[in-house]
C-alpha cells in the first residue's frame, strides 16, 4: 500500500503541529488574553465612545505581531532544525520526496498559526463584546481582517521556509524580515522611482514592485476598525494573490532542498 | 547467484572546500561493489574512510560526484527504493517531544499502514528491541543504548529486504551489542540482506557473509571473512617451560626471541622454522606445553590495508613535494 503525496504532507504537517503544541508555541496565546483583558478593562474606564475602535485596532495588530513573530522564528528553523539535528536521515529513508516533506512543514506551521490566530480572534471577539455588549452587522470585516492577516502569515512562513533551506536561522530571519518591512512599502518604493524621474532608478523600483509581495495589501485593519465594507473582489484578489506568491516560494524552497547534500 | 540487492558502480564524492568551492575533496573515490541478496555485508574502515558517505549517498541524503548505485534494482534517486530498505544513521537522533510509541507510529504512517497494522506493528517492534516498557517515555529521557534500539526498530519496523545499518554497535553496552548482533542474525534467518558499516572488527568478523575495507575512500578490499582469516598461517606458537628436575639450560637463541610469562616462554616461528626449533627444544629437555597455529586476523588484514595506503598516499605527498 502506498500513500498519496497528500498524505504524506499531512503526516509531516501533523506532526509539525504537534511539535508545536509540545513547545509550549501557543503559550503566546497566555500573552495575547492578557493583553486584551488589560486593554478591555483600560477602555472601559476611560472610554469616550471609540472603544470598539481602540479594541479592534489592538486586537488585530496583535494578531498580526503575534503571528508573524511565530511565523518568522518558527519558519526559519522548521528545515534547518531537522537538518542540523539529522531527525531528517530517518525520516527521508521512508518513501517520502523531498518536496512532500517540505509542504508538510509549511501546512504544519500554518495549521499551528491558523489555531493560533482563531484563538486570538476569539479572544477579541471576546473583548469586544465585553466592552460594547454588543455585536453589529459591520463586525464581519474583523473576520476579513483576520482572512487577510492569515494570508500575509502565509506568504511569510513561505518566504521564511525557503530562506531556512539553504541558509542559518539568524540569516533567515534578517531575509525575511527584510522583504516583509520592504514589502509593506512596496507602494512607495515604486512612487519614489515616479518622483526621482532617473529612468535607472525607475526601472530598479518598478522589478522591485513587482518582484516583492506588497504586504500592504493585506492590511484591513482600519477598515474592521470604522466598520468599513471590504470588496469581495479585494478579498478574491489578494487570495490569488497570497496563493501564487506562497507557491512560487514553495516551489522555489523545493528546488533548492532536493537539490541540497545535506551534512 | 541471484539479483544483487546492493549494486553500486564507479561512486564518487567530492566535496568542495573553501567559501567559493573551487577545490574539492574527495571523500569517496569510484567505488564499485556488488552485494547479493539476503547477504549480511560489513563495510569496514577507519574513521573518515568514506564509509558514512557511502551509506548516505545510498539512501539519498547527498548526491553523488559521479557513478550510480541501484537498490534491488531500483535507481537510489527512485522514492520507491525506499519501500523496501530501512536505516539505521549513525547516533540516530529522533523527535525528543514524541514518546517511542509516537516516532515509530508516526514513521509506520509514511507506508500507508491502517491504524490497527500500525499498532500492532509498533508494539511488535517495541516488544522485539526491549523497549515495550518505556514506550510511553518521551525520547528525550531514553539512554544512547535505548535510542539506539528504537533507532532499529524504526530501520526495521515495514518489514525492508535490504536494511542499511551505520554503525550498530557504536554507543551499546555489551548486552545492548548482543542484542543487535541477534537482531542481525534474525534478518538474515529470514534472508535479509544487511549492510552494516562498523570499525568494531570482532562484530564484522562474527556477523560478515562478506566485508570490504573502505580507507581514505578507496576500496581496498571484498571477501568473506574466513577467507581472509584462515587462509593463510601466519606462524606458529609454542609454548614451553624447562623441566623442573633438569638444570639444562634453554637454548638462549629461542629464550631471547620469546615472551616470558612468569616461568613459561611463548615462541611464534615461522612454519618452516617449526621443525628446527622444535628438535632445539628437545635436545634441551624443554617441556612443550603448547603448540598452535598463529592464523591471520580481520584486524590484521584491516591493518595492512590500513597502512598500505597510508604509505601509498605519504609516497604520493612526497613525490609531489
Amino acid at each position: 500500500m502506498s500513500a498519496s503525496p497528500v498524505a504524506l504532507s499531512g503526516v509531516v504537517a501533523v506532526n509539525t503541529f504537534r511539535e508545536a503544541v509540545r513547545d509550549r508555541v501557543l503559550y503566546n496565546l497566555i500573552f495575547f488574553a492578557l493583553t486584551m483583558i488589560g486593554a478591555a478593562i483600560l477602555v472601559g474606564q476611560i472610554s469616550i465612545g471609540i472603544e470598539r475602535l481602540v479594541i479592534i485596532n489592538l486586537g488585530l495588530t496583535a494578531i498580526s505581531v503575534f503571528g508573524l513573530i511565530m511565523a518568522i522564528f518558527i519558519g526559519v528553523g522548521l528545515v534547518y532544525k531537522e537538518m542540523e539535528k539529522r531527525t531528517l536521515y530517518s525520516l527521508l529513508s521512508k518513501p517520502i520526496r523531498r518536496w512532500e516533506f517540505l509542504v508538510g512543514k509549511y501546512a504544519g506551521l500554518l495549521l499551528t498559526l491558523a489555531v493560533n490566530t482563531s484563538f486570538m480572534t476569539l479572544g477579541l471577539a471576546a473583548a469586544l463584546f465585553y466592552v460594547s455588549r454588543h455585536f453589529v452587522r459591520s463586525d464581519v470585516t474583523i473576520l476579513v481582517a483576520v482572512y487577510f492577516i492569515l494570508l500575509e502569515l502565509g506568504l511569510v512562513t513561505a518566504l521564511a521556509l525557503f530562506f531556512s533551506c539553504f541558509s542559518t536561522p539568524m540569516l533567515s530571519t534578517l531575509f525575511t524580515l527584510g522583504i516583509y518591512i520592504t514589502g509593506l512599502f512596496a507602494q512607495d518604493i515604486r512612487d519614489f522611482g515616479i518622483v526621482t524621474k532617473n529612468p535607472v532608478i525607475l526601472s530598479i523600483t518598478r522589478v522591485m514592485y513587482y518582484l516583492l509581495p506588497n504586504f500592504h495589501n493585506f492590511n484591513a485593519i482600519s477598515a474592521a476598525a470604522y466598520g468599513t465594507p471590504i470588496p469581495p473582489a479585494l478579498i478574491a484578489q489578494n487570495t490569488v494573490y497570497a496563493l501564487v506568491y506562497v507557491a512560487i516560494a514553495l516551489f522555489a524552497a523545493a528546488a533548492v532542498f532536493s537539490a541540497r547534500n545535506l551534512k | 547467484m541471484g539479483n544483487p540487492a546492493i549494486e553500486i558502480q564507479a561512486l564518487t564524492k567530492d566535496y568542495p572546500l573553501g567559501f567559493w568551492g573551487h577545490k574539492t575533496r574527495r571523500s569517496l573515490d569510484n567505488l564499485t561493489l556488488q552485494v547479493e541478496e539476503g547477504e549480511v555485508f560489513g563495510f569496514l574502515g577507519p574513521n573518515g574512510a568514506g564509509k558514512t558517505t557511502t551509506v548516505k549517498l545510498l539512501m539519498g541524503l547527498i548526491f553523488p560526484t559521479a557513478g550510480t548505485a541501484r537498490v534491488r534494482g531500483r535507481s537510489i534517486d527512485d522514492v520507491r527504493m525506499h519501500r523496501e530498505i530501512g536505516f539505521l544513521p549513525e547516533q540516530p537522533y529522533f523527535y525528543d517531544y514524541l514518546t517511542g510509541y509516537e516516532l515509530l507510529d508516526y514513521f509506520a504512517r509514511f507506508f500507508g499502514y491502517g491504524a490497527a497494522e500500525r499498532s500492532e506493528r509498533v508494539k511488535r517492534l517495541l516488544e522485539r528491541v526491549g523497549l515495550a516498557s518505556a514506550a510511553g517515555v518521551q525520547l528525550r529521557k531514553y539512554s544512547k543504548g535505548m535510542l539506539q534500539r528504537v533507532g532499529i526498530a524504526q530501520a526495521i519496523l515495514h518489514d525492508p529486504q535490504v536494511v542499511f545499518l551505520d554503525e550498530p554497535m557504536s554507543g551499546l553496552d555489551p548486552v545492548g551489542r548482543r542484542e543487535v548482533r541477534d537482531i542481525i542474525l534474525e534478518l538474515k534467518a529470514q534472508g535479509r540482506t544487511v549492510f552494516f558499516s562498523t570499525h568494531i572488527l570482532s562484530d564484522a568478523e562474527m556477523l560478515c557473509d562478506r566485508v570490504a575495507v573502505l580507507v581514505n575512500g578507496k576500496l581496498q578490499g571484498v571477501g568473506a571473512p574466513d577467507d581472509i582469516v584462515s587462509l593463510e598461517v601466519e606462524a606458529m606458537e609454542i609454548l614451553f617451560e624447562a623441566q623442573a628436575h633438569d638444570s639444562r639450560p634453554l637454548p638462549q637463541n629461542l629464550i631471547a626471541r620469546a615472551n616470558r610469562m612468569g616461568g613459561r616462554y611463548s615462541l611464534q616461528v615461522a612454519e618452516a622454522e617449526l621443525y628446527a626449533t622444535l628438535d632445539q627444544l628437545r635436545a634441551s629437555q624443554a617441556r612443550i606445553l603448547s603448540m598452535q597455529p598463529v592464523r591471520r586476523t580481520l584486524e590484521d588484514y584491516f591493518f595492512r590495508l590500513v597502512d598500505r595506503e597510508k604509505a601509498a598516499a605519504y609516497a604520493v605527498e612526497v613525490s609531489a613535494q
